[in-house]
């Protein structure tokens, strides 16, 4: 039945269904069974009528999507300069986005702690500049958090999109400059599209990185700012509200799916019409 | 009038291509390289600037007495790390290997299976692992987080060795079996050193994300054997201290390794 030479591959494939799939299908599960113990979506109609659960659910979702736009905003020119840089420029431009990647989420947290804090160098400058007359601090806000996310999602939608740069298409931006195109326009029209499909799929990690990022979450944004991993966390260590827990884990699941499918239908209906 | 307009707009884009380029790569790499000065400050709370250069905050940190629950829990969280490289090493080189030989629909698809961990969130699959282990009725322990970790990190190595063995030529091993290699010497002269960088690559990145993660190991790990991550973690909320910093030094040093690592060993692949 099993053939010969994929043999040793199914000491992993069990683990991974064993260990990995099945739990989370189990989570699915229970997330059905109600507190009298009947089946159905109960969980997920209680979660959805209640308007804090409700608050929290929009709350993570926007926080999620105003951390893709910062991002987005953020590597533009970085990718421009990448694209242009010679090969030492690139190799510095990749140690700057790899090294804070392989850094620990802990010490960029630590770090992001001391940048926005009262005695943190933000405040400090702008006392300094004379544009505030106290020092302020960032931490527990939302701007904060926005801020410290973006700088640690980052690499997250640059190295897919350094990766295709690295084989792109020369010609085309050559191409476009002779037909007379201006810089903006002939990278815009030139390499952008090249870029597409890699920027889609940055946005599905960064999205699903910053929603679910429970460290920066609850240190940069303090007990006020209550996302959804923090609830869910209430939910099981405090309350032991095991299928509420689970069903709000799905929902957490099924929205970065739903934005993961349509970006990647996004990206696919940008391909053909390439070919068109 | 054209012209000057054209020109305008040629010196605008280089203009952002450089100035906000170069002003967001200090955005990405800065906050890590002020961890770094902080770890080295004098004065005794974390201002900005700095007071001066001292060594303190590293000497406190490794004084065994003064610093003894985060040497205790850097200890478990090193043991959890090493074991889960063994494990992870252990099922996932040979299917790596083997997945790059066997037929393309049969890899095709069992290997969205084997990577399904690095898109999930962590923290989704650490509430799954809690909910299973206390329906089997058992309670949180060192092995929970074991298993945890290595069906969470396992991917990543499986990934840096899979592009390995795609791009190793088969016709090595065939020539080896053909000049009369057993199995087991053309594996070890021929197929291990081709996937070995992959291996070391894979199990570098595992070591750092096991010897990092928070979710997993909140869920499932014993309350009374503290880990790193989550000593880091309450440290960060209770009591700022330089250590935080000197922890910090430590861990940087440990990514620039990593990456130096990868850049020698794990080629594009590991990225």
């Amino acid at each position: 039945m099993i053939r010969k030479e994929t043999l040793l591959s199914w000491p992993m494939i069990a683990f991974m269904v064993l260990f990995f799939i099945s739990p989370l299908l189990l989570l699915a599960g229970i997330s059905l069974r109600g507190a009298d113990g009947s089946w159905g979506l109960g969980n997920f109609a209680a979660f959805l009528s209640d308007p804090f659960a409700r608050g929290v659910l929009t709350g993570t979702l926007a926080l999620g999507a105003k951390v893709t736009c910062f991002v987005s905003l953020a590597a533009l020119p970085l990718v421009m300069l990448y694209w242009h840089a010679g090969k030492r420029l690139r190799g510095l431009i990749l140690i700057c986005t790899l090294l804070p990647m392989l850094t620990a989420n802990v010490v960029r947290t630590f770090a992001w702690v001391v940048l926005l804090g009262r005695n943190g160098p933000i405040s400090q400058t702008l006392l300094g500049l004379g544009l505030t007359e106290r020092p302020f601090s960032l931490l527990f806000s939302e701007t904060g958090l926005i801020i410290a996310l973006v700088q640690i999602e980052l690499p997250l939608l640059l190295l897919p999109v350094f990766a295709v740069l690295n084989r792109a298409d020369r010609k085309t931006l050559e191409a476009a400059e002779v037909l007379g195109a201006g810089r903006w326009r002939a990278w815009f029209s030139a390499i952008f599209p090249q870029i597409i499909p890699a920027v889609l799929a940055g946005w599905v990690l960064v999205f699903a990185s910053a929603t679910t990022s429970y460290v920066t979450q609850s240190v940069i944004g303090g007990a006020r700012l209550i996302y959804l991993p923090q609830f869910v966390y209430r939910e099981v260590g405090v309350l032991f509200q095991w299928p509420m827990a689970a069903a709000i884990s799905i929902l957490l699941l099924a929205s970065t799916g739903v934005i993961m499918l349509g970006l990647t239908m996004l990206a696919r209906h940008e391909r053909l019409q390439g070919h068109a | 009038m054209l012209e000057t307009r054209s020109k305008i707009s040629t010196a605008l884009y280089w203009a952002f291509v450089w100035g906000c380029g170069l002003a967001m790569l200090a955005f990405m790499i800065g906050p890590i390289l002020l961890a770094l000065l902080m770890s080295f400050n004098s004065g005794t709370t974390l201002r900005f600037p700095p007071e001066g250069f001292s060594l303190r905050w590293y000497e406190m940190l490794f004084d065994p007495i003064a610093s003894e629950p985060i040497h205790t829990a850097a200890k478990n969280s090193i043991e959890v790390a090493l074991s889960t490289v063994a494990v992870v090493t252990l099922i996932t080189a040979p299917a790596a290997w083997a997945l790059a030989r066997a037929p393309k629909r049969f890899a095709g698809s069992v290997e969205p299976v084997l990577l399904a961990p690095l898109v999930l969130p962590s923290l989704v699959y650490a509430l799954a692992a809690l909910l299973a282990l206390s329906l089997l009725g058992l309670g949180p322990s060192f092995l929970a987080v074991l298993i945890g970790h290595a069906a969470v990190f396992a991917p990543l190595m499986f990934r840096t060795v899979l592009g390995l063995a795609q791009r190793m030529n088969p016709a090595l091993e065939e020539a080896s079996a053909t000049l009369g290699a057993s199995r087991a010497r053309t594996f070890l002269r021929i197929s291990l050193p081709g996937i070995l960088p992959g291996i070391l690559a894979g199990a570098f990145l595992v070591f750092m994300q096991s010897l990092d993660n928070v979710s997993v190991t909140l869920f499932l790990g014993d309350p009374g054997r503290t880990m790193l991550p989550l000593r880091l973690f309450a440290m960060l909320e209770e009591s700022l201290d330089g250590r935080v910093a000197a922890v910090s030094g430590v861990l940087i040093l440990a990514a620039a390794l990593l990456l130096v690592t990868l850049q020698r060993f794990g080629g594009r692949d590991a990225r």
